[in-house]
């Protein structure tokens, strides 16, 4: 079976620093892979090399077996087969959370406006939020933004989520709501890279915990392993410093 | 006992008394402001009209008759400012745009496109709208180009060229206004860069900028009368000739009574939008 993602010797430099060095990196269809490591240890910049928003400095990314850090790849077709929902700034404040939605559909699939909305509607349906559609999001609180944010990614119906801290702006109490889509996710067989400093997250949601350290995965393996049992010394001083003191 | 909505707990005492006070409070500001501006207008009234050369000024100044007299021609002349406003305002809006999107594309091969659009804003917005009058209507017909468009075409022409210029660093400026992740967002989603710039960057930029933009437009509003130094008659021009026929400069007075005239629903609209900006900036 081919990995959904595949990352091979992925480096990344700006400017003088090297942010990703080589970085191997392969995800299995309905898998949920966890990106850990310090702030600035590379984690967002990785994700957005996956969606192509940056340009590789050397390496390989495979979509589906497909080469898609090819330049003669069009970013936009490749975007399209991948979901992604950054830490905040997500959705387009000038539009209804429906419009939100459909606007890929209508906009890049050329589906009928009528069909994109309903199958908008079904899904914020399913999150709870349909009496909000046509809300704007500044009427919404971020955990209900954020949910919507997801749901807009799905409707592409990608091969591919990636979440980049996604609950990393929201106060403490929102953050199970959001979580809880993402175990729903999980659970339809979702396929999905998220990357966070929340290590309960990890742990509830992942089949596999990735360390990043110095541009390279250093350490992964089951939460419990990774999360509990770290081998690597520079895991060990990463998660001993997030502990509660 | 007073209940706001049923089934509310009845207003306590003090609060009872603030809202009182708070009425009694308006009802005093309203008084003051109305016998302050009464005493005001009772000043300014006196002060003119007792001056030592008040009725000459009336006569030269103010005369019904004159501006009875003068009253059709400015018109004429006024309903030529406001075609040329409106199709001005239309032309430097759409090429004010149409520059700033060209300013704000990516990669060598835009080079030359981006370099024209930026020494554009920064010519028109350096040149005198009067020279740049003079040299269309004037210069441009002696090349003697067949279906050569009217003095007026190529006045409105000199508006647009200047008004861009400027409207277009108003555009630029929303455009960059709009956070970077809001195009990443709408990339990430599939959307090509112009469907991104046309359907998320643009309709945000916009938004942002309408005060500006129409304040322009009121600038331009009153700018558009200088096609006039070429031949056609609007309306201060037409005022012009009528006050040299009458010896009386009462057509002046008519003409600015009608700008200002004009401008009203247009300057209402403007600070309509920017109060609803300012609100909506609030709300965040
Ligand atoms: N566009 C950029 N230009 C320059 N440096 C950047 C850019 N994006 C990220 N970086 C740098 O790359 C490093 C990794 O950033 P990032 O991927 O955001 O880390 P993480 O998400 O793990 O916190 C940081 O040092 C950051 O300053
Ligand atoms: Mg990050």
């Amino acid at each position: 079976m081919t990995a959904v993602l595949s990352c091979q010797g992925v480096r990344k430099v700006f400017g003088e620093a090297v942010v990703l060095d080589g970085l191997d990196l392969d995800v299995a269809e309905h898998e949920v892979v966890a990106l850990i490591g310090a702030s600035g240890s590379g984690k967002s910049t990785l994700l957005r090399c996956v969606n192509l928003l940056e340009e590789v400095d050397d390496g390989m990314i495979h979509l589906d077996g497909a080469h898609i850090t090819d330049p003669r790849v069009n970013p936009d077709r490749v975007r399209r087969k991948i979901g992604i929902v950054f830490q905040a700034y997500n959705l387009f404040p000038h539009l209804s959370v429906l419009d939100n939605i459909t606007l890929a559909p209508v906009r890049v699939h050329k589906r009928r406006p009528a069909e994109a909305r309903e199958q908008a509607l079904a899904l914020l349906a399913r999150i709870g939020l349909a009496e909000k559609a046509s809300a704007y999001p500044d009427r919404l609180s971020g955990g209900q933004q954020q949910r919507v944010a997801i749901v807009r990614a799905l409707v592409n119906s990608p091969r591919l989520l990636l979440l980049d801290e996604v609950t990393s702006a929201l106060d403490p109490e929102l953050v199970g709501e959001v979580l809880d889509l993402i175990r729903d996710l999980k659970a339809d067989g979702m396929t999905m890279v998220l990357a966070t400093h929340e290590m309960t997250f990890a742990r509830q949601v992942a089949d596999r915990v990735c360390f990043l350290d110095a541009g390279r995965i250093l350490e992964q393996g089951p939460p419990e392993q990774v999360l509990d049992n770290p081998v690597e010394p520079r895991t060990q001083q990463f998660l001993r410093r997030l502990a509660p003191a | 006992m007073t209940r706001l909505v049923d089934g509310a707990p009845p207003l306590s005492a003090v609060q009872l008394d603030r809202i009182a006070w708070r009425r009694r409070q308006s009802i005093r500001s309203i008084l003051v402001a109305a016998a302050s501006t009464a005493v005001l207008g009772v000043l300014l009234v006196v002060a003119v009209t007792g001056a030592p050369g008040w009725d000459r000024v009336r006569a030269s100044f103010l005369d019904p008759s004159i501006a009875a007299d003068a009253l059709p021609d400015i018109l004429r002349g006024l309903w030529l400012n406001v075609r040329l406003l409106f199709f001005c305002a239309l032309g430097s809006l759409a090429l004010g745009l149409v520059i700033a999107l060209l300013r704000t594309l990516r990669g060598p091969v835009f080079f030359p496109v981006r370099a024209l659009a930026t020494s554009y804003t920064y010519t028109f917005r350096g040149l005198p709208l009067i020279i740049v009058i003079y040299v269309l209507t004037l210069g441009v017909p002696g090349l003697r180009l067949q279906g050569m468009p009217s003095v007026l075409v190529l006045g409105g022409a000199a508006l647009v060229l200047t008004y861009s210029g400027y409207l277009a660093e108003v555009f630029r400026a929303g455009i960059e206004s709009v956070h970077p992740s809001q195009v990443a967002a709408a990339r990430s989603l599939g959307l090509t860069y112009r469907q991104a710039m046309r359907h998320v960057v643009l309709p945000q930029a916009v938004r942002r900028v309408a005060p500006p933009l129409l304040n322009d437009t009121v600038a331009l509003q009153k700018d558009v009368g200088l096609v006039s130094l070429a031949g056609p008659i609007d309306a201060v021009r037409a005022a012009q000739i009528s006050t040299a026929e009458h010896f009386n400069y009462t057509p002046y007075i008519v003409a600015g009574v009608l700008f200002v005239l004009l401008a009203i629903p247009l300057i209402a609209v403007t600070d309509w939008v920017t109060l609803r900006a300012a609100r909506r900036q609030a709300g965040r």
